[in-house]
């Protein structure tokens, strides 16, 4: 059949179309209700905890100003948000990227390690390339690194439809192995130490601070950018570009994706890379930013809190930018805290995991707050 | 024993699905409930199994008002619901099946299967269902599922037998053989509710009509005073035919040739075995039979969707055997998908997303590597005014239409283009009589512009009265084939056909 | 099968699964066989002495002396079970071959790393016993869960909790009502499992990794806060083993099975308990209908929401009990983090077992064999780098999970929430 698609003129009918709707309230509560109240009550549970544990009500007040003081009390403290910011941030983009593909990734954690491994790794096999070279091709050696690795669970899934999570989990802890494995050969291992720690990034390929010209403690490094670029680039391929789309519609409803002839298994594992790429550039710019060298564990757990940092930014870039700095601040202030108020830092973890159960129970939130919604905003249709 | 509903009102959300409904059913009668897909039959009898509570009414038994608070109070009064969707396990047996629930057991919570199975058969004896109790359930056909369905009811000792749309999936053939059952449980004294919406099926097997239409009674009768034209005109509300306007075919080049296709499932079974057809541009291919003979399967392999294991399929004189999904759509191949939800529309995206769904690549829509969404929103405004989707912004979620606007919305992406051949698949299961008239007059407008169309229904009727040839497949084979020019066909050979019998030939273009 | 043979007799290709699948099975064997001649080889001179009595027990055996050349045999076996599936096989035939293929390959691999040494085989078996239980109850807390229905990534969590608890509670109560207490609170975590994904419909596998970081933060904080201080909060009795009478002088088979500590027999009893209620009661027929049709359970008055809840409820509970294994039968002590992921081993272990009970328990026991060799290869001084072999278990998982090896079947509505009408 015939018609004319395209350039034609589009009559008052049609016109009338184009108007957009209004965002709906239940939509704000979604995205601003729900995760301020979660944010609200993991503090208060997080400070009931405190009192289980027989420290005192001063001491608790103290903590929480530490928190404060901490995440965004001096410049010091902001620099170090920031700082604690980047990798969260970068690797968060891998993940809510992988959620809005319909992919649980839970191997952020090892993409990481071997990034930020194969970064270390990269810059001192070259270390006579010159300063911005070195770097940006130990990001990029880093990135690489990532995406081969969750690419297994991608092809994984793509040809035999093994579920990721447990793919991904699995490749995490053969990273650890992996790890340790790497740290000690000789090629790899630090001269003249027994335990596995690597050789050092060169001076060249390090991330340079920015502020050290005030302060030589300011800790804050390029990696910034590298954060923000990537939170502009997965925005832009989340929504603007071809790829992104198909995305999307295969994380909404895989089988619609499938039938409009979108490749399920290159999306798959496109996605998937892009994934590892992000958490290995999260891990090549802690190594090359803030560490200098790969350790065991290096990661620190950055991996799993990504998780709860997507889902707390609703796996949209800006969201997950928004919740990294919330997150870089917890982690800040909690050092602060362990240091002011002797409270253990441990405790910041359980306030992100309190964080998620509400945010992605909004049922439970609603449950918990009924006064900070409208009456029946999600009613039941048939 | 009798069952009364007094003024029984349920709603979901904005949506009125019962308004008042008062009805009465007796023991010893079969009692006909008519009514449109969404006219609110299945409802309210969720409501009379306890699955449902109202909002406002009651449900009085043998002159006592009762309440259910769930789907055991109404097993437990006596009132048993055959779902449209089978309600079993299918990795259980029938005896697992039939007894689960209400299970016989010994010490320990021990299951005495032995009991149930004994059972099982004592039932089968008494309304000659033959079923049998060992088999599982994934590994017996539709009809006997359905034969199990109606003895979990009866094990239970169920007087009130609701039947929620049963001949779905049956040949017109079983569909006798099924009444047979249904009159031998009214000579039982059972009360029967018979949910359809189909004309001559109530006519043939109720004893009394109630139509619904918009969540309230439209209509009683006696099926004796009534023609199927009274019965239409009190479900829809105004005269309705059910015939399509159709000027004849004017077939002309071959535009789908499939020769030998072979398909295998995960399981190295046949699914489609040797098949070979030919859609012509100008003329409508129907493909008639029972749910689950190899239809999907076929459409899946039209469309690229599975890989066949032999064979060849010839779309407009180029070999797409093994061209992509994306490649076939180029080409000019429209599919409307058998289930929209699940396979032709994202419920939480845009219409104007969903309007792209496959052509969002296309030069057309894109700049560079991005897509350009002012153009796509522009084109989308248009398709929905073209295809008469009502809705009042392009940026509206697609989840939030009704389902005819929906399927209009999917109907409109895959036509609005060059095509050459179309592809429907049940194009009008569970909509309204309006929308289903809407999408039968497009693709008849798609036939008399040139395309080839091939149409999948379990409808009969509706294959019966769009097709220009008419194709059965039974078990994944075709097993006839006959020409449907001005409604030719006999129907009844057509439903033996489905049933496996194999029929005339009466053109040659099948292998 | 039919249809394959009667089409080819036409000359016409139909590109069919299984044989697909047979002949991947096929070169897998045919692979092994080439490792085992190539890089398990063994001198013929040698022999490996595999030590099948310690000098203590009642009655004593002699050691099983293994010539060199067994593995030539295993090699020839490979190569010919290989071809044979390479030249007609069906699927049945390729998970037999497969098992016995690994088998093989397992006792090469020690005949190898033994040769010229001896070995006590009998001390890895009840090591690899003691190692899988932990596994094998993980495992069985997620076949308890997954049949009706609910994805439990939260059994790392429960074990943490199981462990810290029993720690906790054994210090200051003593270890029985540690022992208890460890399993309410594993329960616990299960009831807010549950009420995270029936009640509240949160995700199961987010709600699954919440619950692990959770406990993580809640368990490290208390022994960064708390312990670190008061070190008697941290140091309860260990059970010790217990030889049944008799049967625990039974060679080889005794030490592994019958001269253990509670945590052992817990689990094979826990393991026979739910075959029989899974499988051949009510309540477990009802449990499986509800992860296979929920919809069909309810219509027939059987209450979805409770009968998950009170199943993930008891997957906590043996979680739990599981996770005691690891201060109350083994060192007394919390650590932060000790589980070190066998929960999700278990969870692979269930896989691997095909959410059976006696499937997880045979996956766990492979599992832990992996485990206790590792510990022992470091002895034998072996080429491969322990931490490859620490790998296996892992790889062997994903190669599992994608169905190479024949595919299992989950239950059908396995993830999905169930919203009432």
């Amino acid at each position: 059949m015939t018609t004319s698609i395209g350039k034609r003129a589009l009559d008052d009918a049609g016109r009338a179309l184009l108007q957009r709707t209004a965002r709906g309230r239940s939509e704000f509560e979604d995205l601003v209700v729900v995760p301020v109240f979660a944010v609200i009550v993991a503090l208060i549970l997080g400070a009931l905890i405190m009192l289980a544990t027989g420290v005192d009500l001063p001491t608790i007040g103290k903590s929480f100003v530490a928190l404060a003081v901490g995440s965004v009390g001096s410049l010091n403290a902001l620099s170090e948000t920031l700082t604690a910011s980047i990798p969260l941030v970068l690797a968060g983009l891998g993940l809510g990227l992988g959620f809005r593909a319909g992919l649980f990734n839970i191997g952020a954690e090892g993409q990481l390690l071997l990034g930020g491994t194969a970064a270390v790794v990269f810059s001192f096999t070259f270390p006579s390339l010159p300063f911005p070279l070195l770097m940006i091709l130990s990001l990029i050696a880093g990135a690489a690194v990532g995406a081969l690795y969750a690419s297994i669970a991608g092809i994984l899934k793509a040809t035999t439809g093994a579920h990721e999570v447990i793919s991904t989990i699995m490749l995490n802890l053969i990273s650890y192995r992996l790890l340790e494995y790497l740290l000690r050969q000789p090629y790899i291992q630090k001269e003249g130490r027994s335990d596995p720690i690597s050789k050092s990034v060169p001076d060249a390929g390090q991330l340079p601070r920015l502020l050290d010209w005030i302060d030589p403690n300011l800790r804050l490094h390029a990696g910034v950018f590298v954060m923000l670029l990537a939170v502009a680039f997965v925005w832009w391929l989340l929504f603007r570009s071809k790829i992104g789309f198909a995305f999307r519609a295969s994380g909404a409803n895989p089988d619609a994706a499938r039938y409009a002839g979108m490749r399920s298994g290159l999306v798959i594992v496109a996605a998937m890379a892009t994934a590892g790429a992000l958490a290995g550039l999260a891990g090549a710019a802690q190594v090359q930013g803030v560490l200098g060298r790969a350790s065991p564990g290096f990661s620190a757990g950055i991996g799993f809190d990504a998780i709860a940092l997507a889902l707390l930014g609703r796996s949209h870039p800006v969201g997950i930018l928004l919740a990294g700095l919330l997150f870089g601040g917890l982690e800040a202030g909690g050092r602060q805290m362990q240091v002011d108020a002797g409270v253990s830092i441990d405790l910041i973890g359980i306030i992100q995991a309190l964080i998620i159960v509400f945010i992605a129970a909004p049922l439970l939130v609603r449950a918990i707050f009924p006064w900070g919604f409208r009456k029946d905003a999600k009613g039941g249709k048939a | 024993m009798d069952v009364e509903l007094r003024g029984i009102t349920k709603r979901f959300g904005t949506v009125l699905a019962n308004d008042n409904v008062n009805l009465m059913i007796r023991g010893g009668e079969v009692l006909g409930l008519l009514g449109e897909n969404g006219a609110g039959k299945s409802t309210m009898m969720n409501i009379l199994s306890g699955l449902y509570s109202p909002d406002a009414g009651e449900i009085v038994i043998d002159g006592k008002a009762v309440a259910f608070e769930g789907p055991g109070d109404g097993i437990a009064a006596g009132i048993g619901m055959v779902h449209q969707h089978f309600m079993l396990v299918p990795v259980f047996t029938v005896a697992e099946n039939v007894v689960l629930g209400v299970e016989p057991t010994g010490a320990l919570g021990h299951l005495d299967l032995k009991k149930a199975r004994a059972e099982v058969e004592e039932i089968n004896e008494k309304y000659g269902l033959h079923v049998p109790a060992d088999a599982l359930i994934e590994d017996l056909p539709v009809g006997i599922q359905q034969r199990v369905e109606i003895l979990k009811v009866l094990f239970r000792e169920a007087d009130v037998l609701i039947l929620d749309e049963p001949t779905a999936v049956l040949t017109p053939q079983e569909v006798e053989e099924f009444f047979g059952i249904v009159r031998s449980l009214k000579e039982a004294g059972k009360a029967i509710v018979f949910i359809t919406h189909k004309l001559h099926e109530i006519l043939a097997v109720s004893d009394r009509i109630n139509v619904l239409r918009q969540g309230r009674i439209t209509g009683e009768g006696d099926p004796k005073a009534l023609s199927e034209a009274d019965l239409a005109e009190m479900m829809v509300g105004r005269p309705v035919s059910f015939t399509v306007d159709k000027a004849v075919a004017q077939p002309g080049k071959p535009m789908l040739e499939m020769r030998n296709v072979v398909m295998l499932d995960d399981g190295d079974d046949l699914v489609l075995d040797h098949v070979s057809l030919t859609v012509r541009s100008g003329e409508v291919l129907g493909v008639a039979g029972v749910q689950g003979n190899g239809q999907t399967e076929l459409v899946e392999a039209i469309a690229g969707l599975e890989r066949t294991a032999s064979g060849k399929i010839v779309f407009d004189g180029e070999d797409i055997t093994h061209a992509s999904v994306r490649e076939r759509h180029r080409q000019g191949m429209a599919h409307i998908p058998e289930d929209r939800h699940r396979m032709g529309m994202i419920a939480t995206f845009t219409i104007a997303e969903n309007m792209v769904l496959n052509s969002y690549y296309d030069e057309e829509y894109t700049r560079g590597l991005s897509v350009d969404w002012g153009h796509v929103q522009e084109t989308a405004a248009a398709f929905c005014v073209d295809f008469d989707v009502r809705t009042p912004s392009v940026f509206l979620p697609a989840g939030n239409l009704s389902g005819g606007n929906q399927q209009k919305m999917v109907v409109a992406r895959e036509l609005e283009r060059q095509t050459k051949l179309v592809i429907a698949s049940q194009p009008t299961r569970g909509l309204d009589v309006g929308s289903i008239e809407y999408i039968h007059k497009r693709l008849i407008q798609s036939r008399d512009e040139g395309d080839g169309v091939m149409i999948v229904s379990s409808e009969l009727d509706e294959i019966m009265g769009l097709s220009d040839r008419i194709v059965v497949m039974f078990e994944g084979k075709i097993v006839a084939e006959f020409d449907n020019t001005a409604g030719s066909a006999d129907r009844n050979a057509v439903g033996l056909a489905m049933a496996g019998a194999s029929g005339e030939t009466t053109s040659g273009a099948a292998a | 099968m039919t249809a394959a043979t009667t089409n080819a007799a036409s000359g016409e290709k139909i590109d069919s699964g299984k044989a697909r699948q047979a002949r991947i099975t096929g070169g897998i064997l045919i692979a092994l066989a080439l490792l085992v001649l190539f890089v398990l080889d063994v001198g013929t001179g040698e022999v490996a002495t595999f030590k099948l009595s310690r000098p203590r027990d009642a009655i004593v055996l002699g050691d099983l002396v293994v010539p060199g050349s067994f593995n030539l045999l295993v090699a020839a076996l490979l190569a010919f079970l290989g071809v044979r599936q390479f030249l007609r096989g069906g699927v049945r035939w390729s998970n037999l071959s497969i098992g016995i293929g690994l088998a093989l390959v397992i006792m090469a691999f020690l005949v190898w790393a033994t040769a010229g040494k001896s070995f006590s085989l009998t001390g890895m078996l009840q090591a690899t016993m003691v190692r899988a239980v932990p596994i094998a109850l993980g495992g069985l807390a997620g076949v308890l869960s997954e049949r009706v229905a609910v994805i439990n990534i939260a059994i790392e969590g429960m074990l943490l909790a199981g462990a810290f608890t029993g720690a906790l509670i054994g210090s200051l109560l003593g270890s029985w009502l540690g022992l208890a207490a460890a399993v309410m609170v594993g329960g616990m975590f299960g009831m807010m499992l549950a009420a995270l994904v029936v009640t509240y419909r949160m995700d199961q596998i987010i709600a699954g990794v919440v619950i692990n970081l959770l406990v993580l933060g809640l368990t490290s904080y208390v022994t960064s806060q708390v312990f670190a201080h008061n070190r008697s909060l941290n140091n309860a009795q260990v059970f010790r083993a217990w030889k049944v009478p008799l049967l625990g002088d039974i060679p080889v088979l005794g030490p592994m099975l019958f001269q253990q500590n509670l945590f052992v027999y817990g689990a094979l009893i826990l393991v026979g308990v739910s075959t029989y209620y899974l499988f051949y009661t009510k309540g477990g027929l009802r449990a499986r209908a509800v992860g296979e049709h929920p919809r069909a359970a309810d219509t027939l008055g059987i209450d979805v929401y409770w009968t998950r809840y009170f199943h993930v409820t008891l997957a906590g509970m043996v979680a739990g009990f599981g996770g005691a294994w690891f201060t109350l039968g083994s060192v007394g002590r919390f650590d932060e983090n000790m589980t070190g992921g066998r929960g999700y081993i278990g969870l692979a272990a269930m896989i691997f077992g095909r959410w059976h009970p006696v499937g997880a328990l045979a996956a766990a026991l492979v599992f832990g064999f992996a485990d206790s060799l590792q510990q022992k290869l470091a002895l034998l001084n072996t080429p491969i780098p322990s931490e490859f072999l620490a790998m296996a278990p892992y790889i062997a998982t994903m190669i599992v999970v994608a169905g190479l090896i024949g595919k299992a079947r989950p239950p059908a509505a396995d993830g999905k929430a169930y919203v009432k009408e």
